[in-house]
């Protein structure tokens, strides 16, 4: 008899009809089972088989609603939901230790020279005072307005786009192309503003991704990923791991091999998510290495975030290239491509919490615009920015100085660590040493890293971010800020480091 | 297409195979099949392999039309042979290759670049879904808005949430005050203090202003606690973030019609949550009754729902009514009994204009009581100081745990600093604030009663209003079909004809139609003959 049985298109061959009707019916008593294992704590007396009678039915629905009730006598403490449940205790990652640590007791040459120094917040110091001068010339105009010196206050007190306004945008997009050199131009369209880069990423994730799928994110990476991409969205990180042999430099058969793993665990990848240039090693992706990517992203027909927030803050001799560069200059499908940027490292400016999203992809665009109710910068911060960042000469010459000054302070401080005998990966941008210093741990692992930082932390006070914060997979390799720091902070800190590598070497 | 054929035309050797082969195997041996269990007595054997069979079967038949598209692109060099798949014979060995082989490559979906990546699900019907007539409404005005002079044939905005009368005093204080404000006493300038990560939920001198303030608006009847204060990017997001902490996805708020109608974004979109209403009527001047919401609840009960809540607007919005001090007594003992929590939406405390006194949730909780841990409270700066632009929310709660969990997500959605410097300022000169508050009120109780009086003239009721920005009008002797799309096409008239965009009720879930939301607080006194004109316009073809 010529039978035909559900599963024969998936299994094919001889053993296909027999397979065909043993794997569903198999499913079915696993499925059967697991319902069973998930019903019976509710009641002792679970009915298996109808012939357990039908008084237990019965009793089970009551039991099952009293549950759901959970009342009557209610004492019992209201319950929140599983996401606050898992996110209201206190932190456990290393990064957010510190930084906790840092901002209770925090270093200062004068008033508390034994406070911690703060090497783990990404945040850069080095221009302020460039900041605070244009702030001092132009906020009065600035905040009230074009209408001849008469505050519009319907400008800033009503309601405003809820993804920002369009002279903000059209502002943004003049500056993002000056970082860029003027190799792009962004069209404010495209760009939908949030508050900060956190949200925007946040919203990204939630319109390309749905809960339990995964973006693929080369190690190490910024930390705090793990709570923008995850928490909510229900989505799921795959950490590519780079390693130190190649200076951390992507490579695609690690992406494709992670890519491949992932699937046969089931798992739907929805997209790659780049940080160029790097946080925390420092280093740009090339112009190949990014048609590389999307090549590898049209075949797996993913979609790509580049989080480009350090793209001012270059301050090597290589040539930083964004993507939104090469999709615009060769022939790659635009709509699979979204850009991160922010105001809070390349302006230093991150109270203002600016970010945005720079999309080619109409739908992206058009959730995304409809998901900044929950994200939207203030209308006062929007009027004040709008004058700043049209203010060329001001932009211009702040752009050179900071450069030049993240430049001088990241010499002096790789010289410094270079004077104990620790190397630093080689970078080209952003706030950070990505330091080497797996000499320096008392056992080759995670817990010997985590041991130095501690020691670090609490002896030595200077609060470092761990590479296991940042899921490198090679133990050892700390992340140093040196953007909050003054110059005269630098002999300080080598002192305190010096100090935790005499006890280990005293010690072995 | 054609592989979707192929299946069709092979189910009826499926039924074949119901009768045949599955009786077959029940006697040649002694089978166990998995739904046995189920499935009792002569037939469950058939029947418990012929039902787990026949669903796999659909759900293929399912998976593959989902497919559709991808395959369409992929298989065009493929159709001349898949007739040949249609007749079940040898060569399928041959043939199945090509159908796994597309398998995974639907999976992969990938090699043809013309295929579109996609983005997720759960916004897809965000971008796609057709708005309702609320933002249709805002849409047209924004593209054509009112003014007395330039514009005098534009649309009339009686459908924002905005409340423009007292704007003059906001302008005034900033003119003087603002640059001082955010750089501080203007000698010795602090730009560490703006441009700097500050924290997430909002700087501490700030909390404790907006403590201040909430205690003026609510006449210093409770005092607010700062360290219980989480500040957010406006209301909406505190909203979203107490639904983030207090429900996981797939459970539900109960919620009181009318309602906001951006609760169905804010509560909804990103958690998963669901909504079910509590209808309030007309007979009892829409106020809430327990009886309803205990209805409501087991409702929602049987549905297989978890109720997780009750979110209140008090005073509610679109109706403008309070909660009585009883009313939150007995809420409070439900919300007991059942053990579920209170979000009770507080964001029109300072816009009250009756004579009746407004009680606040966290008025009645007293200090020790064990329940203040499901007491939630919402409110913003959008309403009460009319500053919707700066976006400040609020969430007040007594929960530890909940106060943990959003402080954390407030990432998502922190206060700029110069904004929360320059409203430090504010809250804290607390003349300002007292005048603001009183010359506020006056001008909206002015403004309400002007336009209640004006739809009486036109034999139009409304429902008595002490708080908010609304007036709550009946308009069902108007409809032309008793049902939301005669209500809809009053909607539609009223915007194209008369062209004043209001909010029809059934985008609050108003479970009467004919009932419509009006904003008044957007107007200027001299606008409200002409709405009224307007809106008599529409009248005369009815009646």
């Amino acid at each position: 008899m010529r039978l035909v049985v559900p599963l024969q298109g998936v299994v094919q061959g001889r053993g296909g009809l027999i397979f065909g009707s043993l794997i569903p019916c198999a499913l079915f008593y696993f499925l059967q089972l697991y319902l069973k294992r998930h019903r019976s704590p509710n009641s002792q007396s679970n009915p298996p088989s109808p012939s357990a009678s039908t008084q237990n039915l019965a009793e089970m629905s009551r039991t099952s609603s009293r549950s759901n009730l959970l009342s009557r006598g209610s004492i019992g403490p209201v319950r929140i939901s599983s996401l606050a449940t898992s996110i209201c205790k206190p932190n456990e990652s290393p990064y957010y230790i510190g930084l906790d640590k840092a901002s209770e007791d925090p270093y200062d040459r004068i008033g508390n020279p034994d406070g911690v120094i703060q090497l783990g917040l990404s945040e850069n110091r080095l221009c302020f005072d460039l900041i605070e001068k244009w702030m001092l010339e132009n906020l009065n105009d600035s905040i009230r307005g074009r209408e001849g010196g008469d505050l519009s206050i319907s400008g800033i007190a009503s309601y405003q786009p809820l993804d920002g306004t369009m002279e903000l945008k059209m502002a943004m997009a003049g500056f993002l192309s000056r970082i860029m050199g003027g190799a792009v131009s962004f069209e404010p369209s495209q760009i939908v503003l949030t508050a900060g880069a956190t949200p925007a990423i946040e919203t990204l994730c939630f319109c390309l991704a749905d809960h339990g799928n995964a973006f693929l994110v080369p190690t190490p990476y910024y930390p705090g990923f793990d709570r923008d991409m995850r928490w909510r969205t229900g989505v799921e990180l795959i950490p590519v791991h780079c390693r130190s042999t190649d200076n951390f430099v992507l490579s695609i058969s690690a992406l494709d091999q992670a890519f491949n793993q992932t699937r046969k665990h089931g798992t739907k990848i929805r997209g790659i998510l780049l940080s160029n240039p790097a946080n925390p090693v420092g280093n740009l992706l090339s112009r190949e290495m990014l048609c590389d990517l999307l090549d590898f992203a049209r075949e797996k027909n993913i979609h790509i975030i580049s989080d480009e927030i350090f793209a001012g803050s270059i301050y090597g001799n290589e040539e930083f290239v964004s993507i939104a560069d090469v999709v615009d200059s060769e022939d790659f499908d635009k709509s699979r491509v979204h850009i991160v940027y922010g105001l809070s490292k390349d302006l230093s400016l991150p109270g203002f919490r600016v970010g945005m999203i720079y999309s080619f992809n109409e739908n992206v665009l058009a959730a995304a615009r409809k998901l900044t109710r929950f994200s939207s910068i203030s209308a006062p911060t929007q009027r004040l920015l709008v004058s700043m960042l049209s203010d060329t000469r001001f932009i211009e010459e702040y752009m050179v100085t900071n450069k030049k000054r993240i430049r001088n302070m990241r010499d002096l401080f790789v010289a410094g660590l270079e004077g104990l005998g620790i190397r630093c990966a080689d970078s080209s941008a952003g706030l950070y040493c990505w330091a080497d210093m797996s000499k320096l741990i008392p056992s080759y692992g995670e817990k010997g890293e985590l041991e130095l930082w501690d020691k670090l932390l609490n002896v030595a006070k200077i609060n470092m971010t761990p590479g296991s914060a940042c899921h490198c997979i090679e133990p050892g390799w700390f992340r140093c800020c040196f953007t909050t720091l003054d110059k005269e902070d630098i002999p300080v800190v080598m002192e305190r480091i010096r100090k935790v590598a005499d006890t280990r070497t005293s010690r072995s | 297409m054609t592989q979707t054929r192929y299946y069709r035309t092979r189910s009826p050797e499926l039924e074949k195979e119901k009768t045949g082969g599955g009786r077959g195997g029940g006697t040649a041996m002694r089978v166990i099949v998995p739904l046995q269990g189920v499935v009792q007595g002569r037939g469950g054997l058939v029947l418990g392999s012929i039902i787990p069979c026949a669903l796999f079967y659909f759900l293929q038949f399912y998976l593959k039309r989902n497919r559709d598209d991808p395959d369409d692109q992929n298989g065009s060099s493929t159709p001349p042979q898949n007739p040949t798949t249609r007749s079940p014979s040898t060569d399928q060995l041959t043939e199945f290759p090509t159908l796994t082989r597309s398998l995974s490559r639907a999976l992969l979906s990938p090699r043809n670049p013309s295929g579109p990546v996609s983005i997720s699900a759960r916004v897809s019907w965000i971008v796609k879904g057709p708005d309702s007539p609320y933002y249709i409404g805002l849409r047209r005005v924004k593209e054509d808005p009112y003014d007395e002079l330039d514009n005098p044939n534009g649309v009339i905005q009686l459908g924002v949430a905005e409340n423009k009368l007292s704007l003059d005093l906001v302008k005034d204080w900033l003119t003087e005050n603002a640059s001082e404000a955010i750089l501080g006493n203007g000698k010795e300038l602090s730009i560490s203090g703006i441009a700097t990560y500050q924290p997430f939920d909002g700087l501490m001198e700030f909390k404790v202003a907006v403590a201040g303030f909430m205690s003026q608006v609510m006449e210093k009847a409770v005092s607010f606690n700062p360290s219980q204060i989480v500040l957010t990017a406006g209301a909406t997001p505190a909203i979203e973030i107490l639904s983030f902490c207090l429900a996981d996805a797939g459970n539900a708020f109960l919620v009181p019609t009318p309602y906001y109608p951006g609760f169905d974004r804010d509560v909804k979109w990103r958690t998963g949550v669901e909504i079910i209403h509590v209808p309030c009527r007309s007979a009892d001047n829409f106020n809430l009754s327990i009886a309803a919401l205990d209805r409501s609840f087991n409702r929602a009960m049987k549905r297989g729902l978890k109720v997780r809540g009750i979110i209140l607007s008090n005073p509610s919005n679109p109706v403008g009514n309070l909660l009585s001090r009883e009313t939150l007594y007995s809420l409070l003992d439900f919300s007991r009994e059942k053990n579920i929590h209170i979000i009770s939406n507080e964001i029109f405390a300072g816009s009250t204009h009756g004579n009746e006194e407004f009680v606040s949730m966290a008025e009645i909780i007293e200090p020790e009581d064990i329940d203040r841990k499901r007491i939630h409270i919402i409110y913003g700066l959008s309403k009460d100081l009319s500053l919707p632009g700066f976006r400040v929310g609020v969430i007040y709660s007594f929960n530890e745990d909940v106060l943990a969990a959003a402080k954390k997500l407030t990432r998502f959605s922190a206060i700029s600093a110069p904004t929360q410097r320059l409203l430090i300022s504010m809250l804290s000169d607390t003349r300002f604030v007292q005048t603001f508050i009183t010359t506020n009120r006056e001008r909206l109780q002015r403004m309400y009663v002007q336009l209640r009086a004006g739809f009486e003239k036109m034999g139009i009721k409304t429902i008595k209003s002490c708080g908010g920005f609304y007036c709550w009008a009946d308009m069902s002797g108007l409809i032309s079909s008793y049902s939301e799309k005669g209500e809809v096409e009053l909607w539609d008239r009223l915007l194209n004809i008369a062209k004043v965009n209001v909010t029809p009720g059934s985008c609050c879930h108003c479970i009467e139609p004919g009932w419509f939301r009006f904003c008044f607080a957007t107007l200027t006194e001299k606008d409200i003959p002409v709405v009224m004109e307007r809106i008599q316009k529409v009248l005369k073809p009815v009646n």
